[in-house]
């Protein structure tokens, strides 16, 4: 068939005798299987540090945000800090569901699942940091545009905090809609291959009944078609509009206009990186090496590298600006960021974003797993003081130099942070044990054009017509007959 | 006359299902339903499907999503408690308008996400306790199911599956259906 020619050239990206067949069966396997003892372990842990984070919300909220180590001068500090670092992460998700879906990228379909999953699970971990902030979380619905109760007084159109509640939530509704609408033909799958009548009910009611008819499937491609479409702007947006919480001020360090297209890098670099992280791990355990291959690894590095350069060049054209502004403030905020007694952050900061994605140039170190693994825990060590040193810097020191100070994070801030990677890692490990973790159904539709053993066949000369078969199904149907 | 069997021919290939439509097309017979695993290109050329008119909907409902959005923040902003913040009056959408623009994106994306999204669910009659129609659990694992509907099997029309590569041919009463 001429509508599966792929160029020779191209490496697989399902590698060895994969058939559909052995597709379904290795998709479901880690969810119809038991969890092994390090899952256990891994999860424990996890729900450990999740329940300590929760304990201590429970304590700032009961108490007051002054358990925090925040001081008149530093009124933001460790909670944004964690919102932007988690809202960048949860950028790649849609970033490769939607962004590489328009650019058909292939290689995009082994890894959408589990980089929307992150998404989801990392803009929920985002957003409890405003709601905690707000030290009375109950009364959280006074964000939503309705009359108030006390007078006709509304929400602020003006403010780019309210853009922000609108910008999330659209974002992290219209991510899971997504991704769900994605996941109906492959709980289809687990529903369908199900033996366990519990596991059936689960499933079914998962797939939301889903029968695979063509013109389902045909609707299924344009809506996938078009939330990538919505998706793209939506999630440059999102990050815009969470710098515009910074841009829109007039802190030195903070009023700048390059602050959009920088803050997305950033996002996309991270989000990259922690999807990097877990993929890598999640590949060895469920033994996905067949489909989230090497070159899925190069990838991703290669984009952590480009991304990590334009975040490189953010930095030099603020450097720049604020000299060639001739503005003393400005000029102030960004010597002292470098010199002052932040510097340890700023160049953690310089040495793991900037110098560390570089060295992706080296063919040998991209295609290194062990070492994609080590930067990809390094970049998002940087980006988290990215923002740290964005927000923390720029407000430690005041217009008045009696204001001038230092924040130090008590252990509430520490542990409502370690507490949100606990939450995190719950629901990714929960994840991986439930859902089908990579878009089978996807994958399939790209068997015969990049699978290996189809592109072997081609190369070869041979038809690939008829070549679905496999023999373990194909002896139920004699049976069935 | 109402058709009194349905024959359903199961293919384990993509290639050979796309040209067994072909030739069941070019033989008459009417397909009711095809069932896959995955999206197989060109099944709804040959199918002769109508195109889906989805994109068209959620363009509508983007559009109202980004009126809804300019009605809301005007009545909000404009008209019930306008407001003169730093010297600069609200008294007028088109003059505030700069700050409004990141919410009119956003609900125009929400609306046609969200409503595109529910009218596939709703069109495809999908929604959480729904029970799949699939026929077979095969066809979402590796199995392509062609349902033909007709007054009565004949031995031509078994042939014709046959040899468009069919691995399993089962007959039932279209009451049963």
């Amino acid at each position: 068939m001429g509508s599966h020619y792929e160029a020779p050239i191209r490496k697989p990206l399902v590698i060895g005798e994969k058939s559909y067949h052995d597709i379904s069966v290795d998709i479901a396997r880690p969810i119809e299987g038991r969890a092994n003892k390090q899952w256990w372990i891994v999860f424990s842990i996890a729900l450990a540090m999740f329940l300590w984070g929760a304990g201590c919300i429970i304590y700032t909220i009961s108490t007051g945000i002054g358990v925090w180590g925040l001081n008149k001068t530093v009124g933001w500090a460790w909670d944004i800090t964690n919102f932007v670092w988690w809202i960048g992460i949860g950028h790649a998700g849609t970033l490769i569901s939607a962004v590489l879906l328009l650019f058909r990228q292939k290689w995009r379909m082994g890894i959408n699942r589990s980089a929307e999953a992150m998404t989801i699970f990392s803009v929920m971990q985002a957003g409890l940091f405003p709601v905690i902030h707000m030290g009375r979380p109950w009364l959280g619905y006074w964000m939503v545009p309705i009359p108030n109760a006390f007078g006709s007084l509304w929400v602020n159109f003006n403010s780019p905090l309210l853009w922000d509640v609108f910008a999330i939530s659209t974002y992290l509704s219209v991510s899971l809609v997504f991704w769900w609408t994605g996941l109906l033909p492959d709980f289809a799958m687990i529903r369908d291959r199900a033996v366990k009548p519990f596991q059936k009910k689960i499933y079914s009611i998962l797939s939301f009944g889903w029968t695979g008819r063509a013109k389902d499937w045909q609707r299924f491609e344009e809506v996938s078609l078009v939330l990538a479409g919505l998706a793209t702007p939506l999630v440059l947006s999102v990050h815009t509009i969470v710098s515009y919480d910074f841009a829109t001020s007039v802190i030195p360090g903070w009023h700048t206009t390059i602050f959009p297209p920088y803050f997305v890098a950033g996002a996309i670099f991270s989000g990259f990186a922690m999807v990097q992280t877990l993929l890598i791990v999640m590949r060895k355990v469920c033994n996905f090496q067949e489909y989230i291959t090497v070159q899925h690894i190069e990838l991703m590095n290669i984009v952590i590298m480009i991304t990590g350069s334009i975040v490189g060049v953010a930095y030099m054209t603020e450097l720049f600006i604020a000299w060639y502004s001739g503005v003393e403030y400005e000029q102030y905020a960004f010597l002292n960021r470098a010199t002052g007694p932040y510097a340890f952050a700023y160049w953690t900061m310089m040495t793991c974003n900037v110098f560390s994605p570089q060295l992706m140039w080296f063919k040998r170190l991209r295609t290194s797993i062990m070492f994609s693994f080590f930067i990809s825990i390094v970049v998002n060590i940087g980006m988290w003081f990215e923002r740290f040193v964005i927000i923390v810097t720029s407000l430690h020191r005041d217009y008045l130099p009696s204001s001038w100070t230092m924040f130090s994070p008590t252990f509430v801030d520490i542990s409502i942070f370690m507490g949100t990677i606990g939450f995190f890692f719950v629901l990714f490990l929960l994840y991986a044990r439930t859902f089908p973790v990579i878009a089978q159904a996807e994958i399939k539709t790209i068997l015969k054009t990049s699978g290996g053993k189809y592109k072997r066949l081609r190369d070869s000369g041979k038809s690939l017509t008829g070549t679905g078969a496999d023999k373990r199904t194909s002896v139920i149907n004699k049976l069935n007959k | 006359m109402k058709p009194a069997k349905i024959v359903r021919a199961f293919y384990n290939d993509d290639d050979v299902l796309l040209s067994a439509v072909k030739t069941i097309k070019e033989n008459k017979y009417h397909i009711e339903e095809v069932y896959t695993p995955f999206h197989v290109h060109g099944l709804e050329k040959v199918l002769g499907l109508e195109p889906t008119r989805i994109a068209i909907a959620s363009f509508i409902y983007g559009c109202i999503g980004f009126a809804v959005s300019i009605l809301m923040m005007n009545y909000i902003m404009i008209a019930d408690w306008p407001q003169d913040i730093g010297g600069k009056p609200s008294f007028s959408y088109i003059e505030n308008m700069p700050s409004f623009v990141p919410i009119m994106f956003e609900l125009t994306v929400f609306f046609a996400a969200h409503l595109m999204v529910i009218t596939f669910y709703l069109r495809s009659k999908m929604w959480p306790f729904k029970t799949a129609e699939n026929p077979d659990p095969r066809t979402t694992d590796d199995h392509f199911l062609i349902e033909i509907s007709v007054s009565e099997v004949t031995g031509k029309l078994k042939k014709i599956l046959k040899d468009s590569g069919a691995v399993e041919i089962n007959i039932i009463d279209s009451k049963e259906h």
